[in-house]
C-alpha cells in the first residue's frame, strides 16, 4: 500500500466522515450567516436561518456562490473574520477584470498545509524527499501552497519558483531532487530543455511529480512520465477555495480524491442547478467546511467533472472525481452533445505527438449544427504527398468522431491562419445565431 | 545523385500561390520546374529551384509549411514514345513512381522530367543500369 499522510482522516469510515461533514457544515453556515452580510441576505431571501441546515442532505436548499459574487464583493466583502485574524492574502491572475482574492487565518494556513502534505504524500513524498517547487511564488497560490505542504511533511524544500529553466535543471541534478511540483506545461518545458542540454531522466533522481493549476491530458501524463522518469499525479484546487490541494490523484491514477473533511462537493447540471448522480458529467460545486477567513457556500467552480463512486483500492475513503475535462465556459452543445475543446486537443496531441494549433468553428445550416475543426499543418503533420495528408485528415476525423459521437469536418490550414490574441489561440468560434 | 525538391502546403485560397512565388522571387531564387497536387481544400506545391536550401529558409521565415524531399531528374528523348520508353524501362527495373512532372528547359535535344519514387538512391541505380540518364543537382539547378 502506498503512503498515507493522515490515516485517521484520509481513511475515516464513511459514516464518521459524514457526521464530521454535517457538524462542520452547520458551523460554516452559522458563521457566514452571522459574519457575512452577503450570505445573510442570500439565506434570508430563501427563508433560511442559521439552524435550517442540519446535514449535507440540506445542501441543495442553500444558494450558489458565483465568480460574479466574488467580483461584486471585491476585495474583502465575503470575509468572515476581521482583518486582524487574516495573516495572508492570495489572488488569482485575473485575466479578465479584477482578480479573485482569498484571505487566510492562521488556522486556514494550517489546513492548507495539511491538505497539501496529504497531496504530496500521494506522489511519494516523505521527510527524506527533496522537493523541487517550480510553481510561481507570490500572489499565485501554487508556490506557497506546495511549499508549506512540503515543509509540513518535513521534506527538504527547494523554493525554485518559475523561470531560469536551465538553472532549475542544474539544481535538480546537483541537489538530487526526488519530487517535482509545478504546472504540467512547465514540466514539459523542463523536459524539452533537458533534451537541449543533453540530459536525460537518468541524470536526475525524480520519482514523483505533482502537477496542477491547469488542465492536462492522459497523453501528456505518459510523455511526462517517460521523459522525466517519475509518477505524474494531478492536483486540483482553486484560489477561491484555498489554492491547490482541494483534490488529488492517488497512485491508482484513476480520479482525484477530494479531501472531503475540508471541502464538501457536488456535481450539478450547469443549466438547471440540480445535483447530478455519479457518472453524469456536470459542474463541480464546492462548499468550504473549515475555512475561516473566507468560507464559500456552494461555489460554482465552472470546472466539469463527474463523481466516481467506487471505493478506491488505495485505502482512502474520500470520494473521487474524474480528471477535469474542461470548463463550462468552454463547453459547446452541438446537436445535444456536450463538446469540450480538450477532447479534440487530446486526439490531435495523440496523432501529431505535439501540441497542434486548432480552431473549432460551429455553424448552423438549416436546423443542423455543423462542426468544423481547422488544424494548422506544421512540420510534423506535413507530407509532400497529398495522399498522406488526406489519410491524416481522415484519421483525425475518425478519431474525433469516435470521441464525440457526432460528425465533424476537418480542414487542414496553413500555419498562423488561426487567430491568436496575446499568444493564446482562440479555440472556439460559434457562428450560430441562436 | 537525387535532386532536392521543395514542397509547400497551401490552402486553396486566393493569392496563396502568388505569395509563395513572390517570396522566393524576391530572394532571386529561380524556379526550374513545378507542379501542384490539389484537393478541394488544400494543395501541395512542388518546386525545383536553383537554390533549394535558401528557398526552404526564406519560405519558413515567410511562415509557410515547407519540406524538402529527394527526387530524380531524368533525361528523356524528346520524341513520340520517348516518355513511354523511359517509363517502361523503369517499370522493368521495378521502380514505383509516386508522381512526376516536366521541366520547361531542355538538355540539348532531350526533355527532362522529375520523378518522385520511393527510394531515390536505390531507384537511381536500377534505372541507370537500364541506360537511362539521371542528372545531378549541379546540372539541374544551373539550367
Amino acid at each position: 500500500m502506498s503512503l498515507i499522510w493522515n490515516e485517521k482522516y484520509e481513511c475515516m469510515p464513511r459514516p464518521e466522515l459524514l457526521a464530521l461533514q454535517n457538524e462542520r457544515l452547520r458551523e460554516t453556515v452559522g458563521r457566514v450567516f452571522y459574519e457575512v452580510p452577503f450570505y445573510r441576505r442570500a439565506l434570508q431571501e430563501r427563508g433560511l436561518g442559521p439552524d435550517d441546515v442540519k446535514s449535507v442532505d440540506d445542501l441543495d436548499k442553500l444558494p450558489f456562490t458565483t465568480k460574479n459574487d466574488l467580483r461584486d464583493n471585491y476585495p474583502y466583502g465575503l470575509f468572515a473574520t476581521p482583518m486582524s485574524e487574516v495573516v495572508r492574502l492570495h489572488a488569482s491572475s485575473g485575466t479578465t477584470g479584477k482578480p479573485v482574492v482569498n484571505g487566510y487565518t492562521r488556522h486556514d494556513l494550517e489546513v492548507w498545509a495539511e491538505v497539501m502534505a496529504r497531496s504530496l504524500t500521494c506522489c511519494g513524498a516523505t521527510k527524506n524527499s527533496i522537493i523541487h517547487i517550480a510553481y510561481g511564488y507570490g500572489l499565485f497560490t501554487g508556490g506557497l501552497g506546495a511549499h508549506f505542504g512540503a515543509e509540513r511533511i518535513g521534506a527538504s524544500v527547494i523554493p525554485a519558483s518559475g523561470g531560469h529553466t536551465k538553472r532549475q535543471i542544474m539544481l535538480m541534478k546537483d541537489f538530487g531532487s526526488t519530487i517535482l511540483a509545478c504546472t504540467p506545461s512547465y514540466a514539459m518545458h523542463l523536459a524539452l530543455v533537458m533534451d537541449e542540454m543533453g540530459l536525460s531522466k537518468s541524470d536526475l533522481k525524480l520519482k514523483g511529480g505533482l502537477f496542477g493549476a491547469e488542465p492536462w491530458s492522459q497523453n501528456m501524463r505518459s510523455q511526462l512520465e517517460a521523459r522525466l522518469g517519475l509518477m505524474a499525479l494531478d492536483v486540483y484546487g482553486l484560489t477561491e477555495i484555498i489554492g491547490p490541494g482541494v483534490a488529488v490523484e492517488c497512485p491508482e491514477q484513476n480520479g482525484l480524491h477530494v479531501w472531503e473533511d475540508h471541502f464538501l462537493f457536488e456535481v450539478i447540471d450547469p443549466d438547471t442547478g440540480r445535483q447530478l448522480p455519479p457518472g453524469s458529467f456536470g459542474e463541480l460545486v464546492v462548499t468550504s467546511l473549515t475555512k475561516q477567513a473566507m468560507p464559500l457556500i456552494r461555489y460554482r467552480t465552472r470546472d466539469i467533472t463527474t463523481i466516481l463512486p467506487e471505493p478506491c483500492s488505495c485505502g482512502r475513503t474520500h470520494r473521487k472525481i474524474a480528471r477535469l475535462v474542461g470548463r463550462t465556459d468552454d463547453m459547446l452543445v452541438i446537436r445535444g452533445v456536450n463538446v469540450f475543446p480538450s477532447q479534440i486537443e487530446e486526439v490531435l496531441l495523440r496523432i501529431a505527438h505535439t501540441e497542434p494549433q486548432y480552431q473549432i468553428i460551429v455553424e448552423r445550416r438549416g436546423q443542423l449544427d455543423e462542426l468544423e475543426i481547422q488544424v494548422e499543418v506544421s512540420g510534423q503533420f506535413f507530407s509532400d504527398e497529398v495522399r498522406r495528408l488526406e489519410t491524416l485528415e481522415r484519421q483525425i476525423r475518425r478519431e474525433i468522431e469516435d470521441v464525440l459521437n457526432i460528425g465533424v469536418r476537418i480542414k487542414l490550414v496553413e500555419p498562423k491562419t488561426i487567430e491568436r490574441s496575446e499568444g493564446k489561440a482562440k479555440r472556439v468560434i460559434d457562428r450560430r445565431q441562436l | 545523385m537525387p535532386i532536392k525538391q521543395i514542397s509547400v502546403f497551401l490552402e486553396n485560397k486566393c493569392g496563396r500561390l502568388a505569395s509563395v512565388t513572390r517570396t522566393i522571387g524576391d530572394h532571386d531564387i529561380d524556379i526550374r520546374a513545378f507542379s501542384i497536387a490539389d484537393t478541394t481544400d488544400f494543395g501541395v506545391l512542388r518546386l525545383i529551384v536553383n537554390r533549394p536550401d535558401d528557398a526552404v529558409q526564406v519560405l519558413q521565415e515567410g511562415g509557410f509549411t515547407v519540406s524538402m524531399t529527394e527526387a530524380l531528374a531524368v533525361q528523356i528523348p524528346d520524341q513520340p514514345g520517348g516518355l513511354a520508353g523511359v517509363l517502361e524501362l523503369m517499370q522493368d527495373a521495378g521502380v514505383n513512381i509516386e508522381y512526376m512532372y516536366a521541366f520547361s528547359a531542355k538538355i540539348g535535344q532531350d526533355a527532362l522530367a522529375v520523378f518522385r519514387v520511393e527510394n531515390c538512391k536505390v531507384a537511381e541505380g536500377l534505372i541507370r543500369a537500364k541506360g537511362i540518364r539521371v542528372l545531378g543537382g549541379d546540372e539541374v539547378y544551373g539550367l
